[in-house]
């Protein structure tokens, strides 16, 4: 594997939302701040998810977790929908990447700029509610292999989208209700029994749930049931997504 | 001398979207091999199949029948090391908005595996005229220097093969005159050249060999001066403002002004020369010369039209 090369495009893909850090790091970290503050202050005393647990405790770490998985996928599709609509696709087109090289870069950056994201939401919301670290290894797994999977996610959108409103659509009707749908507000127990169900079948749970696991040492489901159905769902999107760039669906004709 | 670059049998058919329509076949079993070191040139009117071939050729497109090797290597079955031994500058003014012109450099080299290239980048951009412009971002370039960095990125792992589509389209005197020069420099060093283009003159003057596609298929293929010699070797060329009589009008290729008009002989062209007179015509700046790549050029794609 050409290593150098795979590491370049990993750099450089990094090096593209550094360059607009403001626009991909620092308004994210805002957005979900404000969640915070509203839903904090209107339901802090109002909801209680765990034992001993407050609302803005409870909600810190599904914002980051959202924040994560959202800026993961953003990544990943929007420099490839950009590059395929302004052309400049064809620069790594003709070099010898392989697909494996591609992924590995793509879904790599990904995972950083989801970290960074978190890492600010996190560092900021803090503030509010000094966090607890009752299982650490669990955040760290769960962030990064949610990531990840967002990532190969955003990567799948990208190449599949012929224009920018195909991507947002992606993100507007496809993970954004999953992400809502996934406890980052609320515990799915609290919901009704389809509701609650439905939820069960959402990756995006399990992420989010096993992430809090971390902090709180509690869950909705065992962190290992959400480890096995993350990882599972990580391998299926990572098999879909070598797929489309090995026969270079929608960038070769 | 060995072969640079063999395309065999080489076919590419586009399905039709609707049933209306029949598939495209925007290549149909071209077969023809570059030798290494030759300055190549592949001319065609638009919608030839310049350009999909070229693709085939980078891997941007692949082939529906027909096998193509770069330097020995299959651009399929061994496409990495065949992308290797290929540098493209493409058609379109492409580049990417967040880089500045050393970045995209030293990315496109990190691409091919190469690490340290900052003296073959450095001598990229002196020679391209690019000096002063390595930290300058991509939006901030005019048109003719986005055009040189695109040759900077196709050169930056010194490809064995150079293929320029369509590389002055649209772009100044000057830039033309530092890019051939500068390729003719690599060419002499032994970088084999693949050029298509729509400027004839500049094919003429620079490519040792030639062929011609037309609707997917080869139509000539032959060293230049061989091309040059086989057709009329006599043009009559002339500039009016009057219409010309229909015996001369029927041989004629007209741009504004200028009248061409093959001639076979000197006898016939004295007998246009006697319609013209006879019509009333009055003519100025009248040259008698030999056929270019452009006459060539048309004769050949008018014949091929002709049932």
């Amino acid at each position: 594997m050409n290593l150098v090369g795979a590491r370049t495009l990993f750099n450089k893909e990094i090096l593209r939302f550094w360059k607009v850090s403001v626009q991909t790091v620092a308004a994210p970290v805002l957005t979900a701040v404000l969640y915070l503050v509203i839903f904090g202050h209107v339901l802090e005393d109002r909801v209680q998810v765990f034992p001993g647990v407050g609302y803005t405790s409870f909600l810190v770490p599904g914002l980051v977790m959202m924040s994560v998985l959202q800026n993961a996928y953003a990544n990943s599709s929007s420099s490839l929908i950009q590059s395929k609509i302004t052309g400049n696709l064809v620069f790594l087109l003709v070099t010898p990447l392989s697909h494996w090289a591609w992924f590995a870069a793509y879904v790599g950056a990904s995972v950083v700029r989801g970290l960074a994201v978190g890492l600010g939401v996190f560092a900021v919301t803090a503030w509010f509610a000094p966090p607890h670290f009752a299982e650490p290894w669990w955040i760290a797994v769960f962030a990064v292999l949610g990531a990840a999977m967002l990532g190969t996610l955003g990567l799948i959108a990208g190449l599949w989208a012929e224009k920018f409103d195909q991507t947002a659509a992606f993100q507007n009707f496809i993970i954004m209700p999953m992400t809502f749908l996934s406890g980052v507000f609320y515990s799915v127990h609290s919901l009704p029994k389809f509701w609650l169900a439905l939820s069960h079948a959402n990756p995006f749970f399990y992420m989010i749930d096993g992430f809090r696991r971390g902090f709180f040492g509690a869950s909705d489901a065992s962190p290992w049931l959400s480890l096995a159905v993350v990882a599972v769902s990580f391998a299926v999107v990572a098999a879909i997504a070598l797929r489309l760039l090995a026969t270079g669906y929608k960038i070769r004709n | 001398m060995p072969a640079a670059v063999v395309f065999d049998r080489v076919a590419k058919t586009y399905p039709s979207r609707s049933g209306a329509r029949a598939d495209v076949h925007a290549l149909d079993g071209v077969s023809l091999a570059i030798e290494e070191g030759e300055f190549f040139g592949l001319l065609g009117p638009n919608g030839a199949g310049k350009t999909t071939l070229i693709s085939v050729l980078a891997g941007l497109t692949r082939a529906s029948t027909g096998r193509v090797t770069v330097m020995g290597h299959d651009v399929v079955a061994d496409y990495a090391a065949a992308r290797r031994a290929i540098g493209v500058v493409p058609q379109e003014l492409v580049f990417d908005p967040f880089f500045s012109v050393g970045e995209c450099l030293r990315i496109q080299s990190g691409y091919f595996g190469i690490r340290d290239n900052g003296g073959w980048i450095a001598e990229l951009l002196a020679g391209l005229g690019l000096a002063d412009k390595a930290d300058v971002n991509m939006r901030a370039l005019s048109g003719g220097m986005k055009r040189r960095v695109l040759v900077a990125q196709a050169l930056v792992h010194k490809p064995p093969v150079i293929v320029l589509d369509e590389p002055t389209a649209g772009v100044d005197v000057e830039l033309r005159q530092t890019l051939w020069g500068f390729i003719a420099k690599l060419n002499k060093q032994g970088h084999t050249v693949l050029l298509t283009t729509h400027y004839l003159e500049e094919a003429e003057a620079l490519c040792g060999r030639i062929a011609m596609l037309k609707q997917g298929r080869v139509v000539a293929l032959d060293r230049t001066a061989n091309l040059l010699a086989g057709t009329a070797s006599t043009m009559l060329r002339f500039k009016t403002d009057q219409a010309l009589p229909a015996g001369v009008a029927a041989h004629a290729r007209v741009t504004g002004r200028m009248a061409q008009v093959r001639a076979h002989d000197a006898v016939e062209v004295e007998t246009m020369l006697g319609q013209l007179r006879h019509a009333g015509v009055s003519v100025e700046d009248l040259e008698i010369g030999r056929a270019d790549l452009e006459d060539v050029f048309l004769e050949i794609m008018q014949r091929e039209t002709a049932p």
